[in-house]
């Protein structure tokens, strides 16, 4: 195994790691919510033994509760479904867009820790290549990690994919702060290691506010 | 009289239905969804217990309550955390915290918990009143 598939290989397990410990969270939170909400339907069984009349209206709108908080949990756990299957093939044909959404989806609550909204531009249709969709996911969320950090004032990064003369590109856009440091922090040695396993490139315009990551039609 | 409770999260749902299980308790309930509202309301109230959530934007629970017992030394605090760390439970003890409970809480050792803290607030606040004293009366050499 040469030293860069180590990298890679290392990198990924970590990404894995990282965005599973968040959405563990995330699907604890939603338990935590429906525990409550059966510990509340306990509590008006215990008041109504009580004499104290159970109103209906009430017990259906915590049904709702429920209700939604299943929504919430189901939409948890089908994201990081989707996550885990952008492992399944070395090489696939993929939407970009779909993947901004689910690397959106994956950085939501890294990114409430620091105070920032991602919002995402949907294109008009799909934009398909063909790549390592783990790989590119590993370095959207590095560029991402990036995006955050020099968000400007209103603290949101925009994402928009959009099809290229040679194949595709995210752009990380409204990151104001990316004036103060032109050239951004990145490439580090993954994100070099990264790129050259996709194919793809960073490039940085503080002028625009923002940074794009460049990917060929076929990079997988 | 009724225990005085102050929850912290981030989650608006978990905030509204434990504040609403705890109010059919016979408690007194105040919610914040961060750390920056909590503060500005404690600013303005005491309470018998700070229901505090470990992990949320911008700033965490431990570094709100560092911040916390600063300007009221006497606040209990309780922290909530849907992943209970042997090492974050350990920092958050050595800081002073009153205890440290795993989501899903459960309600009655919470309950129990929130007693115990509005008690101690009570001592600490009696002690506190007795030393003013004591300083007075040494001041005044009387």
């Amino acid at each position: 195994m040469t030293q860069d598939a180590g990298m890679i290989g290392q990198a990924g397990l970590q990404f894995f790691g990282k965005m599973c410990a968040s959405v563990s969270h995330d699907i604890k939170n939603v338990l935590a919510v429906i525990n409550e909400n059966a510990g509340l339907l306990e509590d008006f069984c215990l008041m109504a033994e009580k004499g104290r009349p159970i109103d209906p209206a009430r017990l259906k709108r915590l049904a709702g509760d429920i209700q939604e908080q299943i929504r919430r949990g189901d939409r948890i756990v089908t994201g990081m479904n989707r996550f885990a299957h952008s492992a399944d093939a070395p090489s696939m044909d993929v939407d970009l867009s779909e993947l901004t959404d689910l690397l959106a989806a994956l950085a939501l609550r890294f990114a409430a820790a620091r105070g920032v909204q991602v919002h995402v531009k949907r294109p008009r249709g799909a934009v398909r290549i063909t790549t390592a969709p783990f790989v590119l996911l590993n370095l959207m969320w590095l560029c991402l990690d990036e995006a955050m950090a020099f968000a400007g004032p209103e603290r949101i990064v925009e994402l928009a994919a959009e099809d290229s003369a040679d194949g595709a590109c995210l752009r990380f856009c409204r990151i104001r702060r990316l004036k103060d440091t032109p050239d951004g922090s990145l490439p580090t040695v993954l994100s070099s290691v990264l790129c050259s396993f996709l194919r793809a490139q960073v490039s940085f315009d503080p002028d625009a506010n923002q940074m794009t990551l460049l990917l060929p039609k076929n990079g997988g | 009289m009724a225990e005085k409770v102050l929850i912290v999260d981030d989650d608006k749902a978990f905030l509204a239905i434990l504040a609403e299980r705890m109010q059919n308790r016979g408690m007194e309930v105040s919610t914040a969804e961060s750390a920056a509202a909590a503060m500005q309301l404690l600013a303005k109230e005491s309470y018998d217990a700070v229901l505090l959530d470990l992990m949320m934007p911008e700033m965490g629970g431990i570094e709100a309550f560092q911040i916390m017992r600063r300007t009221q030394p006497e606040v209990q605090v309780i922290f909530l955390t849907g992943h209970p760390s042997v090492s974050k439970g350990v920092e958050a003890m050595k800081l002073g915290a009153m205890d440290f409970l795993p989501k899903p809480v459960d309600m009655n050792e919470l309950s129990e918990k929130i007693k115990q803290a509005k008690a101690s607030r009570m001592i600490l606040a009696a002690k506190r009143t007795q030393e003013k004293i004591r300083k007075i009366l040494t001041d005044k050499s009387w």
